[in-house]
């Protein structure tokens, strides 16, 4: 199904991008990690007690969902969604933080620690932690806490603690800066449960593995429902770990075109938005050589989007890899554009997405009446839209937006 | 000219450090970050830390994601760079600082930054100018050991040092393959965790030092949690130098007007302590 062109080298290279840039007190966790990670992934005691958890726990598979009504609104080819929304706690993140929590363990670490954005992974994080027993602290920017305040009342009725992080720019990348910051201080008994496909080798690997479930679904219920491949396939990219999850197991298969949305915020041109492969260029941040939004002199750069989730300034090492050798094809969808694509959702198909799953529905719909009457697109719907109906609702009150038309 | 000159002799921070070791000495690294609170104070800050009695000056080039950093040394970078810092203002601020020392064959300066502020000015170039402007070593806490190849070379070539680091989760085979190639000082982390001052060292320290020791003859400096001239003192029992950087900054920053003065009397009295 993969082939090797598609993995990292032995120190955890994609092409140029990756590796391990990190403080050394973090390098002997690291390299604990992955061994542990290479044992746990060809062993079937863990890939069978996982694979029972996301069963039995998360109710995975999750359907492939036909998109008819959307369809026939963007009157072209068909859309299908793959339904990570319909997962325990709401998004993909669980796929990956349960397959985390049974590491640690292995590892015979006691506590968890995530960064979150909009909430998710510190909601799975915190959900996986309940359910092995572990302590759990999640860091969260200031302002993702006001902009997602269920989010954060979820992780705190689950047992864990969320620390408000108001360093830099108050939101995710800070958040990452404080966590990694624990994890240096607390490293002994503690394994950082890292969200997405960024952050030193393993990581991005890891979680990928964690994530690809999410394709391989895909792949076998795409070839039942349709008898074949679909023709192209698109998700959102903020770190990139629902896009990959899903791109992963079809990068060998040529046929199949593949587009990552990114956040254009107000759009590229303003400078208010979260494009790092649109419009950033190749530097460290956060253990990794990969895409950044960043000044002249190296300093990251404020991001903008509507969707706190993928309001990062970088993107997973792997995603940089696909960029450079042109196997995936990298695309953005305004703040604006999103949020019509999240109402046209909930009009058409009765399911309302995350507003950052709302940025590949954008693109599907132009990508599916390009391609005409026949063809198959699959959309990573990675969430449900549940935490970000307060936030569209004061942004239509803003604006004098109307639902009872 | 001066560039091609350095390269051919040794290096002055290794010069200075060697000797310190030889005289059994203990040395004393004053960190302060560039730009915080304006460039000309941190010129100035430099020369009295050297005159009161600093054998090296590591200076921060401001990063806006620090992520070894403590809140201490976080709220300076910020500081600095919300007055408008810039990479090319800290290696003239340094050009300055050496200009001012000529007299002495100036002050050993290690340069403290992220490896991003680095690698954005292109290595070659980054290391030239940091050559030109003086600078004799460069310390990147976020540049784990196996990504240091590209940027040692090019260090390298203009004479220039990167240092290393070892701390207390490094184990012994590692501490060996590290110390292996060390030159200069090798950077022990006295901590567990993000640099700010401790109130107490960890009791395992002397041990850590002790095993490093076995493997190598650099100089051995420890830093990350020195409080003052009492743990700098103690430290000096067993290590070849310390290095002191949140509990100086938060000192400078916390007497406003009198910054000099405090940070000044600071190193004097860790001087005086590891001297004593």
């Amino acid at each position: 199904m993969t082939t090797a062109r598609w993995e990292p080298d032995a120190t955890g290279h994609f092409g140029p991008f990756g590796g391990q840039f990190v403080p050394e007190t973090l390098m002997p966790a690291l390299g604990e990690l992955e061994e542990a990670f290479e044992k746990a992934r060809h062993d079937a005691a863990f890939t069978t007690a996982l694979a029972e958890l996301w069963h039995t726990y998360s109710g995975r598979p999750t359907p492939l969902t036909p998109a008819r009504r959307l369809s026939a609104y963007a009157g072209g080819a068909q859309i299908y969604l793959k339904r990570e929304d319909l997962n325990h706690t709401g998004a993909h993140k669980i796929n990956n933080t349960l397959g985390q929590a049974l590491l640690a363990q292995r590892l015979g670490k006691k506590r968890l620690i995530a960064e979150t954005g909009a909430g998710q992974h510190g909601v799975a994080t915190a959900t996986a932690a309940a359910l092995f027993g572990m302590e759990c602290t999640v860091y969260m920017g200031e302002l993702d806490m006001a902009r997602q305040a269920l989010n954060v009342f979820r992780m705190r009725l689950l047992g864990a603690e969320v620390v408000a992080v108001k360093s830099g720019s108050r939101t995710l990348k800070d958040a990452i800066n404080e966590a990694i910051r624990d994890w240096v201080t607390n490293v002994r008994n503690t394994h950082y449960c890292m969200g997405s496909v960024v952050g030193p080798h393993p990581y991005p690997l890891m979680v990928r593995e964690f994530q690809s479930v999410i394709g391989k679904e895909t792949k076998a219920q795409c070839l039942e429902t349709c008898g074949r491949l679909p023709d192209a396939l698109v998700a959102c990219v903020g770190g990139g770990s629902n896009a990959i999850g899903l791109f992963h197991p079809f990068l060998s298969d040529e046929s199949v075109r593949i587009f990552g949305v990114e956040a254009g915020g107000k759009g590229l041109a303003t400078g208010q938005h979260a494009a790092s492969i649109g419009a950033g260029r190749p530097g460290v941040l956060h253990g990794a050589y990969s895409y950044l939004l960043q000044d002249p002199d190296g300093q990251i750069l404020p991001t903008h989007s509507v969707s706190a989730g993928l309001d990062y300034p970088g993107v997973g090492p792997e995603h940089a890899y696909l960029h450079s050798v042109g196997r995936v094809t990298y695309t953005a969808v305004t703040d604006d554009e999103a949020l019509a694509a999240f109402r046209l959702l909930a009009r058409t198909e009765g399911i309302i997405p995350a507003l950052e799953s709302a940025h590949a529905v954008a693109h599907a719909v132009r990508l599916a009446r390009e391609m005409g009457p026949g063809g198959i697109v699959v959309v990573g719907l990675s969430g449900r839209g549940d935490k970000d109906v307060a936030e569209v609702a004061a942004l239509d009150a803003n604006v004098g937006v109307s639902h009872d038309s | 000219m001066q560039t091609w000159v350095l390269a051919m002799t040794a290096n002055r921070l290794e010069l200075v450090m060697q000797r310190l070791k030889q005289e059994h000495r203990p040395g004393l690294i004053a960190y302060i970050t560039a730009g915080d609170p304006d460039l000309d104070t941190s010129l100035a800050m430099a020369q009295k830390l050297a005159a009161a009695g600093a054998d090296v000056i590591e200076l921060g080039l401001p990063f806006s994601d620090p992520l070894a950093d403590g809140p201490v040394l976080q709220a300076a970078a910020q500081r600095a760079l919300e007055a408008g810092v810039t990479t090319q203002g800290v290696l003239q601020m340094a050009r300055r600082l050496q200009a001012s020392q000529s007299a002495t064959g100036g002050v050993p300066v290690a340069l403290l930054t992220y490896y991003n502020p680095v690698y954005q000015q292109g290595l070659e170039n980054f290391c030239r100018q940091a050559a030109d402007c003086g600078i004799d070593a460069l310390v990147v806490p976020d540049l784990s050991f196996e990504e240091t190849g590209p940027l040692r070379a090019t260090l390298d070539r203009y004479g220039l040092l990167l240092v290393d680091f070892i701390a207390p989760t490094t184990p012994p085979a590692r501490q060996r393959l590290i110390a292996a190639g060390a030159r200069g000082f090798i950077y022990c982390v006295a901590v567990t965790g993000v640099t700010g001052a401790r109130t107490k060292l960890w009791p395992g320290l002397p041990d850590f030092i002790r095993g490093i020791r076995a493997y190598t003859d650099v100089p051995l400096a420890v830093g990350f949690g020195i409080s003052g001239p009492d743990a700098a003192r103690e430290v000096s029992r067993f290590a070849d130098a310390v290095i002191v950087g949140s509990a100086l900054v938060e000192r400078a920053h916390a007497a406003g007007p009198h910054a000099f003065e405090a940070a000044a009397e600071f190193v004097a009295s860790i001087r005086r302590a590891l001297d004593g």
